[in-house]
């Protein structure tokens, strides 16, 4: 590859999870919280959104946390340090909204723990008391921990199956957290799409604005393609230009649910032919 | 070649071209017209009456002289041929292919007065298919004229603009967002329409001239237009973005499961090349049993593809009759030799879901024309009581794009009209901004590949003015600006 983007480190989190700081300077340099990249590893591969879940402009470098779900990211769990990738463009999106608050609660489930720390630093720059809570199915999924800690005025960590911290969901952390701060202005809500739907049913009657990023299946990612339509408010919106950050309370998650589902025939397809091809070369899929 | 040729003496019927039966077209992604032989090409050079005051050239919105390249290619001199198409055309071999010659240059062809009128579309592609295969090509060396230019956009309108400028010595870049050079022609035409590999040798030649083309970069994100200019030293920018925001008609069921814009359905098959998944790993994402919304050229790509695709049926709803149909003839024909069926004079009220969510019908209603409207256009109006199902399982639509907000969004003064298209200047071409120019589909809405290319000639033209250079070729640039539009 004689161009192309170098992954300058990488970390594996978990047997699934793991982290790319990826050579980009003009993407670092453009980069906000909330802007999402597409990424497209060789000729083949399919375009994939990644949220952005930081970025360096010393280094020129930008982050991303990757979950080995699918054919495509199973492939890219598999690049080493010092590999490239083809494409990554971006930043794509609109940057959210920040703006101090006195009191902002941040929640992160599982992967979306990276993309919602970008924003947790610029709340802390601006000033604002923040509190999160990042959950993971189980201890040794646990990443970034002490990065939140860092800056964060009170973390709160969450297991489903109660190995590490609070035993339970993310949104029972809220629940609890939203109860003891009545003068909590934000909660922003990163996660699987049930999480960030459960974080808005706890936060609605407590009438406390609640951003969420919606990561929805796209092809360019610049408002060509209407793939990633979603209805916000009972209107059209297109997560790549209009998002990807939506006020949650006027998401039809059901729908974006359903949407969410749309290749899952064929994802499995290409995905048990990777695994297959892997066993036949004898490599670890 | 002493006598002269009259409309007596020539070959009468046209040449016919090759192409593909249509019941094994249907099956495969090759292109559909082969294309003209040597001895096919000179029997259809030969019906051109040389005029003296060629009415077709004016009928070309960048203006080719048309009797000189057919001219060359009776004289068997096809690098003439060649060399003649590409002064006013950068994308000969693709507007061959793509170009509605029958409503420009062919429809006023004086041939065409008594018999049929020349092929003038399949000259071009035989002649730029022939240089390509035979000859090497060559680089003009311009003198550099110390001016640097920023194109947004490698589609036909940024390329046309991109090789006017980089003639004239200009150092030019071309940004590109998508990972692939070529626009539309890349992500929307389908490959047996206009093979991917006919746009790349003429984009190669492109960047023989000393173009640079910077992929995945989308300007308005990654660079302002005001970084390109303060920061980035570019003493003039085109925005040639294209229209492609998708449109629905806001409809009940259009976000389910099963319904695609055209542009997300030709993308992933055409730029993600989903029609060889999984070799490939975008997936399409079709059903069996496919509707089509529309009846332009690209519900007609979107209906070809779907077939091609392995669609069991595939029907084309279009609330108008065949006649007010805007695709190109030939692609209608095209279409229906191939098997897709047609519901005119038709219009959908509602996509209809099964409980998962998935398409299982499109409720229609049949329609009549009515008084014309503001457009001279009859009106359809709904046939009250006649609504019925159509069985499927697949929809998409094909009714037209909107302008991307991303550049406007992103360039502070920029005007833009009620639609966010790009408002300019009509002596200088320029925006409201000093300096910036814009054509193409971002200025007029969606159009065609050769009305792009003449926008990107007249915006060359008018940079070219801004930046205090004479244009290369005052002729060609005053005829492409005075027939364009």
């Amino acid at each position: 590859m004689s161009t192309g983007y170098r992954i300058v480190k990488k970390e594996v989190y978990s047997s699934v999870t793991y982290m790319w700081e990826v050579e980009a300077p003009d993407v670092a340099r453009a980069a906000q919280p909330g802007h999402f990249l597409m990424v497209r590893i060789n000729e083949e591969g399919e375009r994939i959104p990644l949220t952005v879940a930081d970025f360096d402009r010393q280094r020129g470098t930008v982050t991303v946390v990757i979950q080995a779900v699918g054919k495509s990211t199973r492939e890219m769990m598999a690049l080493a340090e010092g590999d490239s990738i083809l494409d990554f463009i971006g930043p794509l999106g609109e940057a959210s909204h920040i703006q101090k608050r006195s009191k902002v609660i941040l929640v992160g489930g599982g992967l979306g723990v990276a993309p919602v720390y970008p924003q947790l630093r610029a709340y802390k720059e601006l000033g604002s008391t923040t509190l999160s809570i990042i959950g993971f199915r189980t201890k040794a999924l646990v990443f970034w921990e002490e990065k939140f800690r860092a800056q964060s005025d009170e973390l709160h960590i969450a297991t489903d199956d109660g190995s590490y911290g609070h035993k339970g969901f993310v949104s029972q952390v809220l629940q609890m957290l939203l109860e003891r701060h009545r003068d909590t202005e934000e909660v922003v809500a990163i996660g699987p799409l049930p999480m960030m739907r459960v974080c808005c049913d706890v936060s609605h009657p407590f009438g406390v604005r609640t951003m969420v990023s919606l990561n929805s299946i796209m092809v360019d990612g610049t408002g060509m393609c209407g793939s990633c339509r979603v209805t916000v408010g009972g209107k059209l919106k297109f997560a790549c230009v209009d998002g990807p950050d939506f006020d949650g309370h006027q998401v039809d998650f059901d729908e974006l649910m359903r949407r969410q589902r749309r290749f899952q025939r064929e994802e499995q397809e290409s995905l048990q032919q990777y695994e297959e091809e892997c066993r036949l070369l004898g490599r670890t899929a | 070649m002493t006598t002269v040729k009259t409309i007596h003496t020539i070959p009468t019927g046209r040449t016919p071209m090759p192409e593909q039966a249509p019941q094994v077209r249907a099956t495969n992604f090759e292109e559909v017209a082969l294309g003209y032989t040597l001895p096919e090409a000179l029997r259809e050079a030969d019906r051109c009456l040389e005029c003296k005051k060629p009415r077709c050239i004016a009928g070309c919105p960048v203006g080719i002289d048309i009797p000189g390249f057919i001219r060359a290619i009776a004289q068997q001199d096809m690098r003439r041929a060649y060399e003649i198409l590409r002064q006013d055309n950068p994308l000969p071999g693709v507007c061959g292919r793509v170009c509605p010659q029958e409503s420009q240059c062919e429809v006023r062809c004086i041939v065409g007065i008594k018999a049929e009128p020349v092929c003038i579309g399949r000259l071009e592609r035989f002649a730029a298919d022939y240089a390509m295969a035979h000859f090497e090509a060559e680089t003009p060396s311009m003198a550099p004229a110390g001016k640097k230019a920023a194109i947004i956009g490698s589609g036909p309108a940024g390329i046309a603009c991109a090789a006017d400028l980089a003639r004239a010595g200009v150092d030019v870049t071309i940004f590109e967002a998508l990972h692939m050079a070529g626009g539309v022609l890349k992500y929307g035409i389908p490959e047996f329409r206009l093979p991917k590999s006919i746009v790349d040798r003429e984009i190669a030649l492109l960047k023989q001239m000393g173009v640079t083309i910077e992929l995945n970069t989308v300007i308005g994100k990654l660079f302002t237009i005001p970084q390109l200019m303060q920061e980035k030293g570019f003493d003039a920018v085109f925005v040639g973005t294209g229209a492609g925001f998708p449109k629905f008609q806001g409809i009940p069921g259009e976000n389910l499961n099963g319904v695609f814009s055209a542009n997300e359905f030709l993308t992933r098959v055409n730029l993600m090349r989903g029609f060889r998944h999984p070799e490939y790993d975008t997936p399409v994402g079709m059903g069996r049993q496919v509707a089509v919304i529309g009846a332009g050229n690209t519900a007609m790509d979107c209906a070809r593809c779907a077939l091609r695709m392995g669609a069991e049926a595939v029907t084309v709803v279009y609330r108008r009759t065949q006649k007010e149909s805007p695709a190109r003839a030939e692609e209608l024909h095209h279409a229906m030799q191939e098997g897709i069926q047609f519901q005119w004079l038709t219009n959908p009220v509602q996509i209809l879901g099964n409980a998962d969510g998935w398409v299982s019908g499109m409720e229609c209603i049949r329609m009549a024309l009515g008084e014309p409207d503001a457009s001279g256009r009859r009106a359809p109006v709904e046939q009250p009581g006649t609504n019925f199902v159509i069985p499927v399982d697949t929809v998409i639509y094909a009714l037209g794009t909107r302008a991307n907000p991303i550049i406007a969004k992103s360039t502070p003064g920029l005007k833009t009209n009620q639609w966010g298209y790009i408002e300019l200047d009509e002596q200088t071409g320029m925006t409201s901004l000093p300096g910036v120019f814009a054509g193409g589909d971002i200025v007029t809405g969606s159009a065609t590949v050769i009305l792009a290319l003449g926008a990107g000639r007249r915006a060359a033209t008018g940079m070219l003015q801004y930046l205090g250079l004479r244009p290369a070729e005052a002729s060609a640039e005053a005829r492409a600006a005075k027939t364009g539009a």
